[in-house]
């Protein structure tokens, strides 16, 4: 007998029993669709937080940060150590060839600093200002979207500029939601600390999906219901929380200057003597290759070893730390949702079981009259568990349309934090599932079936 | 050499403790053109030795062949093949599937050769003509009378060109008339060469095939056997085939 035929007669099989053979299929359509919209929710999550990963500027940046505290064997060298200095950034750039975009960072700490930004009478203070080189740019993944971003000679002269975060503008000149206009601050002059700044450059706002997406919803409430908007506008406090959305309100909350400009505006009071003090907070840099990180680190240690004496007054930081914990997280989720699914595909596979029994003990009469004209027990076998398994692929099937079509909901209903994504790998893994489910569930009642003698099965009524 | 041998062919079965003797030592040739009918009370042995004849059961001893072939101690899954190839079955409750129509149902058998789609139509319009049914191929077997299921079941015996067709009481669920048609059709087949086996309760049926076995506990009565093996019967069998057609 062949493949078609016995796959055909389990399809006609089948459709003889619509209603009994759709209940059955529904345990593995619930297996199949969990299984792949619990995958696609997971994959937005992921998603969501790799987002987060590279606009802290992904794997390949590397910080060196300056580190106050010694070593327990250094703490006697503590006088010696001569902090992280502009030499370091050109000791790095020739002699640690496996990073480009060395970049040097003098950060003061808007609250522990008490920086004050004000504008006519509107006051605010900033997460962190930065005195920098424009290759910052790259490095936190910015883009400025009004002016631009300030260049090398803006930074040779120590020139008063500034680029500045989203939200500064909003507390210095009005946030665009409650006033209903978009202001564009650049050309505009600010005081930092008392001295004037000139805005050249606006970054974007930066924002997780789920925030475009709560923004877009209530941009399109608003067309379709245009009194809502009029009046004060309560603020319902800052969105995007959550550990994602911190880095995104970082860097709304940031003002950048250039480097040179940092050191003689806000350093030089700092030294002893009223030059400025040199010591840079930290060095941010991008591994070339990710692949070659660890040689990378390794580069910039022997450089930082050689140019430090030996004293190990800095740090590394690289965000694999977090990539780990995002990895962790996924597989949480993704283990959960497996073990989910997998308990709807076996109590599909024990409905399947189950009606296949029922099926083959009202069908006793039909295998003696199969046997007796010929079927093997093999073909008897094979027919069965054929039926079963086209139980379980249509319901495979059903069940990749409804997760579909659950996912699409779930996206237009409720918005998450990132877009469930529906993959082909989580799709074929369901319905390779499914098949299994199908293959092992028709195995009891194939055997049953097939082991059937030909004449107590003729004499059944 | 004949196409059926059976030798001291034994069945034992156990029921609770009980043994059950339902054929005790059967020795009998079938040859090729027979048309042989089976008759015994109910109990008798006759559906067990027709079930050890058409392959369905194996003996509990003795020795078989069919067409050349050692039945006894063949594989289920040789047996399988046997009842596929060379065995055309028509039962006294048809067994047709309801769920096929005519035409699949007369496939059936040429399904598990592993026949092509194509030449398995063919060849069950053909065993259908055979009975006068080919134009019934569409319908289910629940739309046709008892009589016409059973010329269906008969084209599904047909079907695979079988050495030998094995009838269990194929008038018994039928009324006078149509059984005569139906022995008719038996005859019909008869004179075309076919070897048929029909089991009986009833000596009238018995009294149109040119040979007789008879069976009574488990054994063939009246010592007939070596006079059906025999030359002479062959000869009555054109004589009582005259008479029914």
């Amino acid at each position: 007998m062949n493949l078609f035929d016995t796959i055909l007669v389990g399809i006609k099989e089948i459709w003889a029993h619509k209603f009994r053979s759709m209940l059955t299929m529904l345990g593995i359509i619930l297996g199949v669709s969990s299984l792949v919209a619990m995958s696609a929710l997971v994959k937005g999550m992921e998603n969501g937080m790799k987002e987060a990963l590279v606009a802290m500027g992904g794997l390949e940046k590397v910080r060196v940060e300056a580190q106050d505290d010694l070593p327990a064997y250094q703490k006697h060298l503590t006088d010696q150590a001569p902090g992280l200095l502009m030499r370091d950034v050109y000791a790095l750039e020739s002699g640690a060839p496996l990073v480009e975009n060395i970049t040097p960072i003098v950060e003061q700490h808007g609250y522990r600093s008490r920086i004050n930004i004000t504008y006519q009478n509107k006051r605010a203070r900033p997460w962190r200002i930065y005195g920098t080189w424009p290759g910052i740019l790259d490095l936190e993944d910015h883009r400025v979207e009004h002016g631009r971003m300030f260049n090398e000679i803006d930074n040779e002269m120590a020139r008063s500029v500034c680029v500045i975060g989203v939200e500064i503008r909003n507390e210095l000149f009005g946030d665009p939601e409650k006033t209903g206009k978009e202001i564009i601050p650049v050309g505009k002059v600010i005081q930092i600390n008392g001295q004037p700044f000139t805005i050249v450059g606006m970054f974007e706002h930066y924002m997780t999906e789920k925030e475009r997406k709560e923004k877009e919803l209530a941009r399109l409430k608003a067309l379709k219901n245009p009194q809502a908007q009029v009046g004060v506008v309560r603020d319902k406090g800052r969105s995007g929380s959550g550990p994602s959305g911190y880095v995104f309100r970082l860097k709304n909350n940031s003002v950048f200057i250039p480097l040179q400009t940092m050191m003689i505006q806000f350093r030089a009071a700092a030294g002893v003597d009223e030059t400025a003090d040199p010591k840079l907070s930290g060095i941010y840099m991008k591994v070339k290759d990710i692949g070659v990180l660890e040689t990378a680190l390794q580069q910039i240690r022997n450089v930082l070893q050689v140019s430090h004496n030996g004293i190990e007054d800095w740090t590394f930081r690289t965000e694999e730390d977090l990539a780990d914990g995002i990895q962790i997280t996924i597989s949480n989720f993704r283990m959960s949702g497996v073990i989910i699914a997998a308990i709807a595909l076996v109590v599909g596979g024990i409905g399947i079981m189950n009606i296949m029994l029922a099926s083959i003990s009202e069908r006793v009469r039909e295998i003696g009259i199969r046997k007796a004209v010929g079927a093997t027990t093999t073909d008897i076998f094979i027919q069965i568990i054929m039926e079963s398994l086209v139980i379980a692929l249509v319901g495979g099937v059903m069940g990749l349309a409804v997760s579909i079509a659950l996912v699409q909901s779930i996206t237009a209903f409720t918005p998450t934090e990132n877009n469930p994504v529906i993959t082909l790998q989580a799709m074929v893994f369901a319905f390779g599932c499914s098949a299994m489910v199908g293959m092992v569930a028709g195995m009891i009642p194939a055997f049953k079936a097939s082991k059937l003698h030909p004449i107590q099965a003729l004499k059944y009524d | 050499m004949a196409l059926v041998e059976l030798r001291e062919i034994k069945k034992i079965y156990h029921l609770g403790g009980e043994t059950i003797r339902a054929l005790d030592g059967v020795s009998l040739d079938v040859q090729a053109g027979d048309f042989t009918s089976i008759i015994g009370p109910s109990g008798s042995g006759k559906s067990t030795l027709m079930h050890i004849l058409g392959c369905l059961d194996t003996p509990t001893s003795g020795s078989m062949s069919l067409g050349g072939m050692d039945i006894h101690d063949a594989t289920p899954r040789q047996l399988a093949r046997v009842r596929g190839e060379k065995i055309g079955f028509v039962f006294q409750f048809f067994n047709l599937l309801p769920k096929l129509n005519v035409a699949q149902n007369v496939e059936l058998p040429l399904i598990y050769q592993g026949t092509s789609g194509r030449i398995r139509k063919e060849k069950a319009m053909q065993a259908l003509e055979l009975v006068g049914l080919q134009d019934r191929a569409g319908h289910r077997p629940s739309q046709l009378s008892g009589g016409q299921q059973q010329r269906v079941a008969i084209a599904r015996a047909l079907v695979n060109d079988p050495r030998i067709i094995f009838a269990d009481e194929p008038t018994g669920n039928l009324d006078t008339h149509t059984g005569e048609m139906i022995l008719e059709t038996f005859c019909k087949l008869h004179q075309e060469g076919r070897t048929i086996m029909l089991v009986t309760h009833d000596p009238e049926i018995a009294a149109l095939t040119p040979q007789k076995i008879e069976i009574r506990d488990g054994k063939i009565a009246q010592n007939v056997d070596a006079k059906l093996a025999g030359k002479e019967s062959r000869f009555k069998l054109s004589t009582s085939s005259h008479q029914s057609s």
